[in-house]
């Protein structure tokens, strides 16, 4: 099981990058001219991102040079830590339904303070990659129709953020 | 409410780093930080210019409406309150399969146009219907096959194998929308549909799902 998932993340964008265009060739799109067509969007994209996170990351750095950041987690951290949740994740789990660049930018600055590979940096990119930001799509989704009262829609989304935090940190303990 | 947030890192930091004594490393790390943040999204160019051109050929190819067809079943399973003929239900398997695809940017204007339709259905006007919380809850979860802004990242601080997140990430993604469909359920059955002030105003409305005997109107 675990050498398939292995497997699976080696082999999942080889395969994604090769079968795509392969499947579109067979459907007769000029593949080349549809890929730089759709390229161009990519460096609007990123260059887009640069206010946010440039945003996020001088408030972050900050929090954790003076020293708030370790007195916001210091208490909680050793109980997290028996069970298995490194205590440096936690603002993550925190900030993750509530901003995606906030989110984002704590989740880069840990892989830079630890290092890409270090299990700190797994479990961020994990938590990070695997859901959206709760209050972001609630507030679009929602807004964009004038929906007010949202009933048990955030409760529901907040519930499967929490789970999904726990269950980021276990794929990584089962894989890594 | 993330105004509130950025504000209050900001300035703890400075009361802590003025009750430390470090305000120098504050300084620096405001700065190093902001570098860093540049670095970062130069660094996400090359990855995003490519993913973003290979996801043009699979949307261009047909290749999201050949996924909409295989969960559709799913779909049906998750709205049963949506009538099978009605055009919500193709901007829903769009939206679904966009986001399978890692589409954000397809993604959320089919939601957001599938939320419209189901606006339609909705007897009242400023109130979400449990099919609507159903399609919030999917894109809150939002299932990720290919996490390509953490790769990218991982790649710029010289990770030596910058994919292997790929695994742990799809596993995540499953149990927390499975979680989310979990709990939408639940709640679904839980309370009133439509709530109690306008069954009682326009009694016209019969028979949404309403399972539970001790189904406890939830407000907002």
């Amino acid at each position: 099981m675990v050498s398939f998932l292995h497997a699976l993340s080696a082999w999942a964008v080889p395969m994604m990058i090769v079968l795509i265009p392969l499947y579109a060739a067979f459907r007769k799109v000029p593949v080349y001219e549809t890929f730089i067509d759709g390229a161009k969007d990519g460096f609007q994209t990123a260059v887009g991102i640069i206010p946010h996170l440039v945003g996020m990351l001088t408030a972050i750095s900050m929090f954790r040079a003076s020293g708030a950041m370790d007195a916001l987690i210091g208490t909680v951290r050793p109980l997290f830590e028996r069970i298995g949740i490194p205590g440096d994740v936690l603002p993550l789990g925190l900030l993750r339904p509530i901003t995606g660049a906030g989110s984002l930018a704590y989740a880069t600055d840990l892989i830079k303070e630890h290092g890409p590979d270090s299990m700190v940096a797994r479990i961020a990119s994990t938590i990070q990659g695997s859901t959206d930001t709760t209050l972001y799509v609630l507030t679009v989704y929602f807004g964009a129709v004038g929906i007010r009262r949202s009933r048990y829609a955030l409760k529901v989304g907040l519930f499967s953020d929490a789970v999904g935090f726990f269950a980021a940190v276990a794929a990584c303990w089962l894989l890594f | 409410m993330v105004n509130w947030i950025w504000l209050g890192m900001i300035l703890f930091s400075v009361i802590f780093a003025a009750a430390n004594g470090n305000i120098q490393q504050v300084t620096e790390a405001a700065f190093s930080g902001a570098q860093t943040g540049v670095t970062v999204c130069i660094g996400l160019i090359s990855i995003l210019v490519f993913w973003l051109g290979l996801m043009r050929i699979a949307e261009v190819s047909g290749l999201v409406e050949k996924l909409s067809k295989a969960v559709a079943p799913a779909v049906r399973w998750l709205f049963p309150d949506v009538p099978r003929d009605h055009p919500a239900f193709g901007y829903i398997l769009s939206n679904m399969s966009a986001n399978l695809l890692g589409l954000g940017n397809a993604a959320t204007p089919m939601g957001i146009r599938a939320m419209q339709e189901l606006q339609k259905l909705n007897p009242t006007s400023d109130t979400a219907t449990p099919a609507m919380c159903t399609l919030l809850a999917l894109n809150t979860a939002s299932i990720t096959l290919v996490p390509t802004t953490l790769i990218a990242i991982r790649m710029n601080f010289g990770s030596a194998h910058p994919t292997d997140i790929v695994a742990s990430t799809l596993l995540a993604t499953i149990v927390s929308t499975g979680a989310a469909i979990i709990a939408d359920r639940w709640y679904r059955r839980r309370s009133a549909w439509p709530p109690v002030s306008i069954q009682g105003g326009g009694g016209g409305q019969t028979a949404a799902p309403q399972v539970s005997s001790n189904s406890i109107s939830k407000g907002a």
